[in-house]
């Protein structure tokens, strides 16, 4: 069962199916009602970020930049310190990829609110392939100091994370998923930066995921549950700062802990919960993701299933890390 | 700083017209030769405590900050509109240094005039000081950002005018860069970027040196034409003998008064200006002097290149 505080939709395997970019463009026209010094900047890439919501409705405060994602970095850097509440929109590849230095030196290190907004991120993007798969990510974007790294789980979430983080007030990076993906969390779920919710109760193992992959990690909970398998399923939205308390709850409670994430294994939210855990309360822990390398064409599905990150994949790993408790 | 605010402080009368017509900067600040001979003076005792800095710190770069002397005192005792004793004062002038290893100049014009002691100057590149070997913003009041991995200040200098813009503030952005900076491509989308936008409100500066850490500039990745590129690119071009003051002064009043575009004042330097052993060598690029060459230097200055005796007989 999952939590009734989640209030999450009603029937997890019939659910609408939206991408999560979506709740981005959305989310951007929210904070930018609720204040003027929002403005939106883009490299090329206005409607398939979403960010043409936004532009649509404020143009004035939409800066088109062209494909020149370190000057997008570097005259956001500058419209934040001069007092605006940018949002920069791309692709996670090109930024915080190709424009990591900039972000690190003039965003990170100057301690400004940039919101960086990256899209197509993990191995769903699809047919585009390897180069445009950014599993790397999460990584570039949690060592640095400064930096909140927040990754929505459905398009509602992605609307919320949107507004959180144009008022925290500080350099943020949300995380964005190009496929439709299924909609299991309601504008009633609770979402708070830097608090992970749990989504399910177990003892037997605790699934501790964020991103898209959280739906299957919900899903092969329920189908465990008919084996007499009790997961707990905890949503780690915010990477930085991660949820040190849940997490280290989860553990004691369950004994083993399982991450999922579309991202690479080295470095992201799985990398995070190792850390929490080793320093606080050692469980054994098995981490659903990008085995350390590159992705490729296919449809969102097919990658999901090869690369490993799907509800069969989750739910093996659950039965491996239970059978390496003491 | 000037002598029309001078004015505005003497004459309360014709105060309100004048301190208007200062603050949207369409009336340039007069500078006549008794200013420049006094603002001479002040960049070479910026010199000096600029070899006295980095003598004591025992690291840092030293031709490019003696070129840059005359500017920086030019843009902190007549150029910028701005605040020592309230640096975050919204409508100050911004300053972005982007080549941020010429910072020592930077900070000795600061302590100058008046954003901190000028003692602390002697704490460069320690330990715990504000001063850190290339600047932060989050260090140091006054420092409008972090700045030493080139080709980013234009952007960021871009984002501030931009911002002003939007909001109708009458503030300038001024972006001191290196010449080599503009081998980097980062450079180049910002100057798209503001030939695009017109962002007439912002003034960049080329410390044009011609060296760079491997060599002179020409060899390592030639620039020229930098003019020809730069009006290609939709700005309005102005080159200057970059030790000149007056000659900088009249630039930036110049670009204050065009309104279709963003201007560049290519600034001809001489590296390690003031000491003549220094000049033109970009072995003197990256390294500080030693105690014993400091002295030589010193007398050098205090001499003003041995025209002035009586002091040292």
């Amino acid at each position: 069962m999952t939590y009734p505080d989640a209030k999450l939709v009603a029937d997890l395997s019939k659910t609408e199916m939206a991408p999560t970019r979506q709740g981005y463009g959305k989310g951007l026209v929210t904070a930018g009602e609720k204040d003027e010094r929002v403005v939106v900047l883009c490299a090329d890439l206005t409607e398939s970020t979403f960010s043409h919501l936004f532009k649509e409705k404020f143009p004035g405060r939409f800066i088109e930049i062209g494909v020149a994602e370190q000057n997008l970095a570097t005259v956001a850097s500058g419209l934040a310190n001069y007092g605006k509440i940018p949002f920069i929109s791309s692709y996670a590849v090109f930024s915080p990829g190709r424009n990591n230095e900039q972000i690190r030196t003039n965003i990170s290190l100057n301690n400004v609110p940039v919101k960086v907004a990256g899209a197509h991120a993990g191995i769903s993007v699809g047919p585009d392939g390897a180069t445009h798969q950014a599993l790397e990510d999460i990584a570039l974007m949690r060592v640095q100091p400064n930096m909140t790294v927040v990754v929505p789980c459905d398009v509602v979430e992605a609307e919320k994370a949107t507004v959180a983080v144009a008022f925290n007030d500080k350099p943020s990076y949300i995380r964005l998923g190009r496929e439709k993906s299924p909609v299991f969390t309601t504008p009633d779920t609770p979402f708070m930066l830097g608090r992970a919710e749990i989504y399910r109760d177990g003892k037997d193992a605790a699934i501790i995921g964020c991103g898209i992959l959280l739906h299957n990690a919900l899903i092969a909970a329920e189908e465990l549950a008919g084996e007499g398998i009790e997961c707990m399923v905890i949503n780690s939205h915010t990477v930085k700062p991660i949820d040190v308390a849940t997490i280290v709850a989860a553990a004691q409670k369950t004994g083993a802990v399982v991450s999922v994430e579309e991202h690479q294994v080295n470095g992201g939210l799985g990398s995070a919960i190792a850390e929490v855990l080793s320093k606080n309360y050692p469980v054994p822990q098995e981490f659903i993701g990008a085995q350390d390398r590159f992705g490729e064409s296919g449809t969102a599905a097919e990658l999901i299933q090869a690369f490993g990150l799907g509800k069969d994949a989750i739910k093996e790993a659950v039965k491996k890390v239970i059978s390496r408790k003491k | 700083m000037g002598l029309l605010r001078d004015a505005v402080e003497a004459c309360p009368a014709c105060s309100t017209t004048i301190a208007e017509a200062l603050k949207t900067g369409y009336v340039s600040q007069y500078i006549d030769d008794k200013k420049v001979e006094e603002l001479e003076i002040k960049a070479n005792d910026a010199r000096e405590l600029l070899i006295e800095m980095l003598t004591e710190a025992g690291s840092g770069h030293t031709a490019g900050p003696l070129g840059m002397a005359d500017i920086f005192t030019a843009l902190y005792f007549h150029v910028l509109n701005h605040d020592p004793k309230n640096p975050d004062w919204a409508e100050r002038d911004r300053l972005i240094l982007s080549n941020g290893h010429i910072c020592p100049i930077h900070y000795v014009l600061m302590a100058m005039s008046g954003y901190f002691p000028v003692e602390e100057l002697k704490t460069l590149r320690k330990f715990g000081t504000r001063l850190q070997g290339h600047p932060e913003r989050m260090r140091l009041p006054g420092v409008e950002t972090t700045s030493g991995p080139l080709g980013s200040g234009l952007g960021q200098a871009c984002g501030m005018a931009y911002g002003a813009r939007m909001d109708g503030k009458k503030f300038r952005t001024y972006c001191a860069m290196s010449d080599g900076e503009h081998d980097s491509g980062v450079t180049w989308e910002a100057v798209l970027f503001a030939g695009k936008n017109k962002l007439h409100n912002l003034t960049a500066i080329i410390d044009r040196n011609n060296i760079q850490i491997d060599g002179m500039t020409e060899d390592i990745m030639p620039l020229e034409s930098l003019r020809a590129k730069y009006e290609a690119f939709n700005w309005h071009v102005l080159e200057i003998d970059g030790n000149n003051i007056e000659a900088f002064v009249d630039a930036t009043h110049e670009a204050a008064a065009i309104f279709e575009k963003p201007t560049v004042i290519i600034a001809h330097t001489i590296p390690g200006k003031g000491i003549r052993e220094m000049e033109f060598d970009y072995n003197w690029h990256g390294k500080p002097p030693k105690p014993e060459e400091a002295k030589k230097f010193l007398d050098e200055l205090r001499t003003l290149g041995g025209k002035i005796t009586s002091e040292h007989q």
